[in-house]
């Protein structure tokens, strides 16, 4: 953490956090007055209602919930440093990944507190099982209704506790989880009108996966100055 | 007598007062909603997963897609988003010029709002003035990026081009005579700044003419006031934003309370509803249209009177001019580099959130060092405003549920992603 760089009232509300909160949770400064915090699993649900209902945090509102999933993190296509003499591929082979890395789902709360004009955000790393479960923290703030069944839409992870837990933004009868890394872009599935049946059908998809700009990973890039943020 | 059952009605998704593709499976008790449940995600494109497969530049179009009738707002939550992370600050005069063309999307959405929803609940001529003003607009934005709508207009580190020193007339044809092609083309003779100060001189009158149609019409007021009431302290932990808050009572603007670009350095005041009822988010909407025409203005003047870049000179990051490119091998390697493989940007995350005329529009971006992000995460207001839907309309007549999905101001570009 780069205490220089924060500026007071950033700085005071870290201090709170930490105090409050040293034994359970990790603080990291990302850019500009951004906060994370990291929680584990089971602390969640006291560390969520300590940061509505304290006076010092009094985030009312959970603006946004979203899911991560960390299983293709910082993996390139194209090596950059080394295919000079090799040359560059395509970038079409499949996504290399498929090992299950430990902490790959995490859910991401970002919170808004209107009238103490602060924002944090907060970040839980499912526990390593299929499937991804975290606690459900509707009861805290009614906002992460939909916001939790759209995680689990796209994720697969599991809210424990909420009381309607149905997908929410892909189709009646969808099978996987798209947004996971290991979910192709393409999709699995294609529907077309079959004029012998007389409606739609489902077929496995007939179009290749195709790299247009391959993933690359340069660090003679543009740098910011100060340390950037980091990966739980 | 047999004894009367709640029923289900399916209501949309197509129906002219969903606002596009909204379904929603209502339990009646007689005429009144005892429970609504909104079928969402009939306009789902995985934009977010899209954007994960491409260069950041790339995906700046796809923003404009998502709440299309407010499109250089959604790219603005994005190009911050990368900003911040890449650490570049963009020219003043892009700043200025950002400013400018979010208040003018702030009326083009607000009119589009006060036209749909007046004609949901019965304003037929609201229709008809709100798109004759929205046309003038429209022609401000083909102007300066010549598209009307889908403008991909800011980059990161400013916008892609300066403001046109010429405003684009309408060309002779015989479907029109040469005394409309003058009346047309009357206000264009200027440049783009022209037409955009003559459009805010006025603009406030057509704003007097709406009120003059509803604010004090009887039908309007009872199809409105004490409909869909939210509390405070309700709107904050339903996580509504924007106008749904302000109309709450809620003194919260990203704009005021979180500046970006050059709002600290604009005079504007913040509209806010007493009774959090359709009729005080009405209020707070028409207000607002004020408000940018206020702020619209400032910027014209500013913008006037100084010129100057409008996007940094760093190559690693926007490409240099073709005329550069045609003449120097430093700039066509920067230019071949950019377009086919773009910028990496260095590792973090951050959440970047503008006041986008629907609510808080925030983009989180996760990158790992690659050219690509590698999570977007999309927070579109309407999706949180549509998610307290039931709890707004339960109670509520069978007509009340159009008011209320008219004064959330749902459109599903944003709320399906």
């Amino acid at each position: 953490m780069n205490a220089t760089l924060m500026s007071p009232r950033i700085q005071a509300l870290a201090g709170q956090l930490t105090e409050r909160f040293a034994d359970s949770v990790s603080l990291t400064h990302g850019v500009g007055e951004e906060l994370t915090l990291e929680v584990s699993n089971d602390r969640l649900l006291d560390v969520c209602v300590a940061l509505r209902d304290d006076e010092a945090f009094a985030f009312e509102t959970l603006i946004d919930l979203c899911g991560v999933d960390y299983l293709a993190y910082g993996q390139a296509q194209w090596k950059t440093d080394a295919a000079t003499s090799s040359g560059f591929s395509r970038g079409v082979e499949a996504r290399a990944g498929g090992e299950p890395t430990e902490r790959r789902f995490a859910v991401v709360y970002h919170l808004l507190s209107v009238s103490k004009n602060q924002r944090l955000r907060l970040k839980t790393f499912a526990p390593d099982a299929e499937p991804p479960v975290v606690a459900s923290v509707i009861g805290i703030w009614p906002s992460a209704n939909w916001y939790e069944r759209e995680a689990f839409d796209l994720f697969g992870v599991l809210f424990d506790g909420h009381p309607d837990l149905r997908r929410i933004l892909t189709d009646y009868g969808f099978v996987g989880h798209p947004f996971r890394k290991d979910f192709p872009l393409i999709g699995n599935v294609e529907v077309r009108y079959d004029p012998d049946k007389g409606r739609v059908v489902y077929q496995p998809v007939t179009i290749e996966p195709r790299t247009l700009v391959a993933r690359v990973i340069r660090d003679d890039g543009p740098q910011r100055p100060s340390d950037g943020g980091e990966h739980g | 007598m047999a004894e009367l059952q709640n029923f289900t009605l399916n209501f949309g998704p197509q129906h002219p007062a969903a606002h596009g593709v909204l379904r929603l499976v209502l339990e009646m008790e007689g005429e009144v909603i005892s429970k609504a449940d909104p079928h969402v995600g009939l306009l789902h494109r995985g934009t977010e997963k899209l954007a994960e497969d491409k260069p950041f530049n790339q995906s700046i179009g796809y923003m404009d897609r998502l709440d299309y009738v407010s499109m250089m707002c959604n790219e603005h939550g994005y190009v911050l988003a990368i900003e911040k992370l890449l650490g570049v600050v963009p020219p003043v005069r892009a700043q200025y010029i950002r400013v400018m063309f979010d208040e003018i999307t702030r009326i083009l959405n607000h009119l589009m709002w006060l036209g749909a929803h007046g004609l949901d609940i019965g304003a037929m001529t609201m229709f008809l003035y709100c798109f004759r003003e929205r046309e003038d607009l429209m022609d401000c934005y083909e102007a300066v990026s010549g598209t009307r709508m889908h403008a991909t207009y800011y980059r990161p580190g400013g916008v892609y081009r300066d403001l046109p020193d010429e405003m684009p007339q309408y060309q002779p044809s015989r479907f029109r005579s040469k005394n409309d092609l003058a009346r047309l083309n009357a206000k264009r003779e200027g440049s783009l700044l022209d037409f955009i100060e003559d459009f805010t001189d006025r603009f406030p009158a057509c704003v007097d003419e709406y009120e003059t149609l509803l604010t004090d019409n009887r039908i309007w007021k009872q199809r409105t006031v004490n409909i869909g009431v939210v509390s405070p302290e309700r709107a904050m932990a339903l996580g509504f934003t924007g106008p749904m808050l302000r109309g709450s009572g809620v003194v919260w603007d990203l704009r005021k309370k979180q500046p970006y670009e050059v709002y600290d350095q604009l005079e504007f005041d913040l509209p806010i509803g007493v009774n959090g009822d359709c009729y005080d988010r009405y209020l707070v909407r028409v207000e607002e249209l004020r408000q940018s025409n206020r702020i619209i203005r400032q910027c014209v003047h500013w913008l006037r009177e100084n010129p100057g870049p409008v996007i940094i000179d760093d190559h690693k990051i926007v490409s240099p001019t073709r005329v550069e490119m045609k003449d120097d091998m430093e700039s066509l390697i920067h230019h071949f580099k950019l377009y086919t493989e773009g910028y990496c940007v260095p590792e973090g995350e951050v959440y970047a959130a503008v006041e986008h005329p629907k609510g808080e529009f925030g983009v989180y971006l996760i990158s790992d060092g690659a050219n690509k992000p590698y999570r977007l995460k999309i927070r579109a207001p309407g999706f949180a405003h549509l998610s307290a839907l039931d709890e707004m309309v339960c109670g509520h007549m069978l007509a009340d549920v159009v008011a209320v999905i008219g004064t959330q101001d749902i459109v599903f570009g944003e709320v399906d992603r």
